[in-house]
């Protein structure tokens, strides 16, 4: 149980954490908390407050040029043209040209450009392709490590920000919306996004005062949270993770990111298109939500098989619903699923049911 | 860092037995365990009169990050399970030495818990 080991990257919040009793884990390469005593009481304290997560590990990207915005075109599944409002965000695919997943991003709409917020675990391969396709085009290309970046989520969580900032204005911005703040603090940049499944913001701010907001946000009542409850939470809400749900091999539309491929206009070219339409028609894979309300868990890599299929799906995350009370799971199946399909749990067939892959948001319960 | 009462004995595997007044051997996880696993949602205990063996699978418990196996620390029949985990699974991670216990053994050869691990030899093997 001895923290994890010093060379991993730490960010500018790791001193508090530790001081705070958090359990740091090597996450990515990076040195971050799981938790801080119980997941689960974490994950109940953003179903029903508010509780903040240090994301500073996340990899945060500025695009600037006169080329921008057809190069987003080209690179990204989804279209940068729907951004019409300044800080407006839009969730993409970002493939390679066989139509597998190299990462997903939250891209936003700047007045000098865009601004990409990617994986840190896929950070390497992410800079080193944007980079290469970004030769063609009249781009720059900036990694802001400078920045850090803390989620506040929660039901209260959009009140008892705009109370530590003494920002109101705060209180406007529309879901999946973010804005600049004034004065000294011109360079926070706080956006109502997540991957909570409930309501909060999203605070990009210099690495140097991070320990500070940090600080008021938790005097102000806001529960620091670890990583582990994020993933409960996320899984909960139906969200994909990296690397799980989809990776270089997995189409998007066997991940249920099919919403986020913009087809039209048909002429617009972007890396993957072609393999995309042949996936299309062909049909692949899909995405589901499993449910078993019996004892024991559902997790990741468990086979799940189908009555009357040779072919078999595998469980792609799963965990204990702190929420529901029983154990969920997002599964990679044969589109021929029916309602209900058997996962092989340590050998033994168990009979679950089949949902959407959406299982609790904005604290109630969809099941 | 984590709580290794003196006076039980450990297996590397990470449970704990306690020998008691009548001759009878109570088994749970260590705090390092409970720890490591995290919230713990869910426990398997043997069933009255199951027969353990000492290094054997006895049950499982679960816990919101992985599934683990129990193993028996000493060879017996198991003369008790506890029945409260069922509802408060939590317990064995506020009381991992106390009301998180999981079942007692009536051990078939009572020499076998003195070749567990001391307290200070399970300490060392989990490096805190």
């Amino acid at each position: 149980m001895t923290d994890a080991a010093t060379s991993l990257l730490e960010t500018p919040l790791a001193a508090i954490h530790r001081a705070h009793g958090g359990k740091l884990v090597d996450f990515g390469g990076w040195a971050m908390p799981v938790n801080y005593g119980s997941q689960i009481e974490e994950h109940h304290y953003v179903r029903r407050a508010a509780g903040m997560f240090d994301v500073s590990h996340m990899t945060v990207v500025d695009v600037t040029g006169d080329q921008a915005k057809p190069f987003l075109q080209y690179l990204l599944a989804n279209d940068v043209a729907k951004l019409t409002t300044q800080g407006k965000a839009l969730y993409s695919a970002m493939l390679n040209p066989e139509g597998g997943v190299i990462d997903d991003l939250i891209v936003y709409l700047m007045a000098w450009g865009y601004r990409l917020v990617v994986n840190c675990g896929t950070r390497e391969k992410d800079l080193a392709w944007i980079n290469q396709q970004a030769a063609a085009f009249d781009v720059t290309i900036t990694e802001r490590a400078d920045l850090a970046m803390i989620a506040v989520q929660g039901p209260d969580a959009r009140t008892q920000v705009a109370q530590v900032l003494g920002d109101d204005s705060v209180m406007g911005l529309d879901v999946f919306v973010g804005q600049f703040l004034t004065g000294a603090r011109s360079e926070w940049f706080v956006a109502r996004t997540g991957y909570t499944g409930e309501d909060g913001f999203e605070i990009m701010l210099p690495n140097v005062d991070a320990v500070n907001l940090w600080t008021e946000l938790h005097l102000a009542g806001v529960v620091p949270c670890g990583l582990g409850a994020r993933d409960t939470l996320r899984l909960e809400a139906g969200m994909n993770l990296y690397g799980h749900e989809m990776d270089d091999s997995i189409s998007p539309l066997a991940a249920n990111m099919g919403w986020t491929i913009a087809w039209l206009p048909q002429d617009r070219q972007f890396i993957g298109r072609e393999a995309l339409e042949a996936q299309r028609s062909a049909g692949t894979d899909k995405l589901v939500g499993l449910v078993m309300t019996e004892r024991g868990v559902l997790r990741a890599g468990y086979p799940v098989l189908i009555e009357g299929l040779e072919s078999q799906g595998v469980i792609t995350s799963g965990t204990f619903s702190p929420s529901l009370g029983y154990s969920i799971a997002l599964a990679r199946v044969p589109a021929q699923v029916g309602t209900h399909v058997e996962v092989l749990i340590r050998n033994t067939p168990v009979r679950v049911g089949v949902v959407k892959p959406c299982f609790v948001r904005n604290g109630k319960n969809l099941i | 860092m984590s709580d290794v009462p003196a006076e039980l004995k450990y297996a590397a595997s990470h449970e704990w037995a306690r020998l008691e007044a009548d001759g009878t051997v109570t088994v749970g996880i260590t705090d390092h365990a409970q720890a490591a696993l995290g919230d713990v949602v869910f426990v398997e205990t043997p069933a009255v009169g199951t027969a353990v063996l000492a290094g054997k699978e006895a049950g499982v418990v679960e816990s919101v990050k992985a599934a683990s196996d129990i193993y028996a620390p000493i060879s017996g029949e198991v003369i008790a399970s506890n029945s409260t985990l069922e509802d408060s699974p939590e317990t064995v991670n506020s009381e991992p030495y106390g009301a998180g216990w999981f079942f007692k053994i009536k051990p078939s050869d009572i020499a076998e818990l003195e070749a567990l691990l001391s307290a200070e030899a399970y300490q060392a093997s989990t490096g805190a």
